[in-house]
């Protein structure tokens, strides 16, 4: 079982025709995943991945004929928040959005505007979700995972596919993985996947994959020493991270002394999570926790 | 811009002026940036001693010279992103003229924040928030307003994440006045500002950082001895924690990001060579739209440029790794099972090298 996608999800995918856009679409279709749709403006009426998915021009008539729920957003940045809002106007109650370098302002706005529209957006800069064996949505590979008891929420891309893989090979496996971005704004926050996982009944352990920046780990913190009943585990990357240099993801920089992994690391402690030295560690530290 | 040319500027405008650096960086006047001259002479003068300054590393190439204000009161104006609250903050504090960041730590209570909704901007009642709060004098109110309204337009218009008057002050003929500012820009914006864009002073930049950014690679440089090479922001970060956790600092932070090819992974690879502090190589490659296999031949034809005697660990994991691990048999490079494997490995091999 799975929390924000499973076997019914039913995808559109935004930007389809576009490089990216058409490689995982077909990753994510032979995985399992329901691709309904697609939409890329000024390619309506055409199919795309050998006639097996149509392509819209417009989230609306997409939604119209297909019944899709969910979408996934490949555009490049100066039209993803454009594609965002169409999703939200359109009536998509989940919008993953995998598209990098999103200008901040813009995505104060759609946040903005999504909580009073009642949509739910995952990323920008979000590697996208995974339910082992049910449905992928976005570009977590497939097999580096099974079907488990583990809820993962990262901010990262490929170091959540480090920890996946990690636990595979110590034959453990994951509810579902949320990758939630590593922008400095987003649409779902580490609390907001803490929240679904504790009422997840196929979930019965948290690893968290945060990084230096903002304070989001130290909101996670105090929510899971309120909330959070299940055992959590956490690495939180970057602290040998100089202050003041961006590292990578725009949201991984510390900046006026608020953004360290040692103050991140000693709040999850002070809540009760078990926090490990490097990846690696992940598997053996919840096979720990029973 | 010559030390002559401040003289007659100074000149021109008559009375006291200011010389101040041009640099991009704060903490000008701390580092002696910033000077206060009575007489064209001492302008020149001054001038000539701040053009040959470095301030933190950056030589200082500019000045600008401006007339002295008679100063009676300092304020500080600023407007930022507040990520916690998701939105801009507008901050004003009757403590201006020094570090912000200072008077937030010590003297919290001097600093007021008002949180601006990004639908509906900055509006006039706020901003009279924070003239009220400051104890600004009523006379300055709506010279403030407009200002701090200003401020908030060129925030937004322009994508910045930064954008401060300090100090804004009143004048000993009682006029409230903006003496000096900075702005820092969104990079993810730049694309809707070719203007601003084009303002970027190449010569202020690290020249491995702006050769790493045309190859859409992202690299800080960093002091220790060990290089690293990896896929994704988060990774990297992590590559380097566990390179310190066992023994060793690591040299750089180097993410090639998604589905690199082999020449941009040789650029990146010669890169990290060029550091003179590296001792041992480390790549960490967890295969996805990456291909491992594409990695390994950018490790080749960098390897084929410039073969030198540093000592290299490589970890590659997931979309084509038999290939690359195949193609890696041929240079003489220790492979490496997991990331701790791959950092133990580096870490001794830099010691080993060390100790030659």
């Amino acid at each position: 079982m799975s929390i924000l996608i499973n076997k019914d999800t039913r995808l559109i995918v935004q930007g389809i025709t576009g490089r990216e856009g058409i490689f995982h679409t077909s990753r994510m279709m032979d995985y399992g995943t329901q691709v309904v749709a697609g939409v890329t403006p000024g390619k309506g009426g055409e199919w795309v991945l050998e006639g097996k998915v149509p392509v819209f021009d417009t989230v609306h008539r997409a939604v119209e004929i297909t019944g899709a729920n969910t979408s996934v957003i490949f555009v490049p940045a100066r039209f993803a928040t454009d594609a965002v809002l169409e999703a939200t106007d359109a009536g998509i109650a989940l919008i993953v959005c995998i598209t990098e370098g999103i200008p901040i302002r813009d995505m104060m706005k759609v946040r903005k505007y999504l909580d009073q529209q009642g949509s739910r957006l995952v990323g920008p800069n979000s590697p996208g979700l995974l339910s082992p064996g049910e449905c992928k949505v976005g570009i977590i590979p497939g097999h580096i995972t099974q079907p488990g008891n583990i809820g993962v929420v990262s901010r990262s891309g490929t170091l959540t596919y480090e920890v996946l893989y990690a636990l595979k090979l110590q034959a453990m496996g994951v509810s579902t993985c949320v990758g939630i971005g590593g922008d400095p704004i987003n649409g779902t926050s580490f609390i907001d996947v803490l929240g679904m996982f504790e009422v997840d009944a196929h979930t019965d352990k948290i690893v968290l994959i945060g990084e230096i920046g903002g304070t989001d780990e130290e909101r996670a913190a105090e929510y899971i020493s309120d909330n959070i009943t299940k055992p959590v585990v956490a690495f939180i990357a970057g602290s040998t991270a100089p202050p003041g240099k961006r590292m990578g993801h725009a949201g991984a920089i510390v900046e006026g002394g608020a953004g360290l992994a040692a103050d991140k690391i000693a709040a999850l402690e002070y809540a009760g999570v078990a926090v490990v030295e490097y990846p690696e560690k992940i598997p053996s530290k919840c096979g720990e926790l029973a | 811009m010559t030390a002559h040319e401040a003289k007659s500027i100074a000149r021109e405008l008559g009375g006291p002026v200011v010389i101040k650096a041009q640099v991009l960086v704060g903490g000008r006047g701390k580092a002696g940036g910033i000077r206060l001259v009575h007489t064209p002479e001492e302008a020149e003068e001054a001038a000539r001693q701040i053009l040959g300054m470095q301030i933190k590393g950056l030589p200082v190439r500019k000045v600008l010279v401006d007339e002295a204000a008679e100063i009676r009161s300092e304020i500080y104006l600023g407007v930022t992103n507040d990520r916690a609250a998701r939105c801009p903050v507008m901050i004003a504090s009757a403590e201006g003229g020094i570090d912000i960041e200072e008077v937030a730590r010590t003297l919290p209570d001097k600093i007021v924040r008002v949180h601006i909704d990004p639908l509906l901007g900055l509006r006039e009642y706020q901003a009279r928030y924070l003239a009220v709060t400051i104890e600004l004098p009523r006379g300055h109110w709506r010279d403030f307003i407009d200002m701090a309204c200003g401020l908030y337009g060129v925030f937004t218009n322009s994508d910045a994440t930064l954008a401060e008057i300090n100090p804004l002050v009143i004048t000993e003929d009682n006029r409230l006045m903006a003496l000096d500012g900075k702005m820092v820009l969104d990079d993810n914006a730049l694309f809707r500002h070719l203007d601003l864009a084009e303002m970027r002073d190449l010569d202020e930049e690290a020249p491995t950082e702006r050769e790493a950014r045309r190859y859409g690679l992202s690299y800080v440089k960093l002091d220790g001895t060990i290089g690293c090479m990896v896929n994704g922001a988060g990774l990297a970060m992590a590559t380097m924690d566990v390179i310190k956790l066992f023994g060793a600092e690591p040299a750089n932070f180097l993410d090639i990001g998604g589905g690199a090819g082999a020449e941009k992974v040789a650029v990146a690879l010669n890169l990290i060579l060029r550091d003179a502090n590296v001792k041992a190589v480390m790549f960490n490659i967890f295969g996805g739209i990456t291909r491992c296999d594409e990695v390994a031949r950018g490790i080749l034809t960098a390897l084929d440029e410039s073969k030198g005697d540093i000592p290299m660990v490589a970890r590659l994991v997931g979309t084509n790794e038999d290939e690359g691990h195949k193609l890696l048999a041929k240079a003489d490079m220790i492979m490496a099972t997991s990331l701790a494997d791959a950092a133990q490995k580096a870490v001794a091999l830099a010691v080993e090298s060390q100790l030659q």
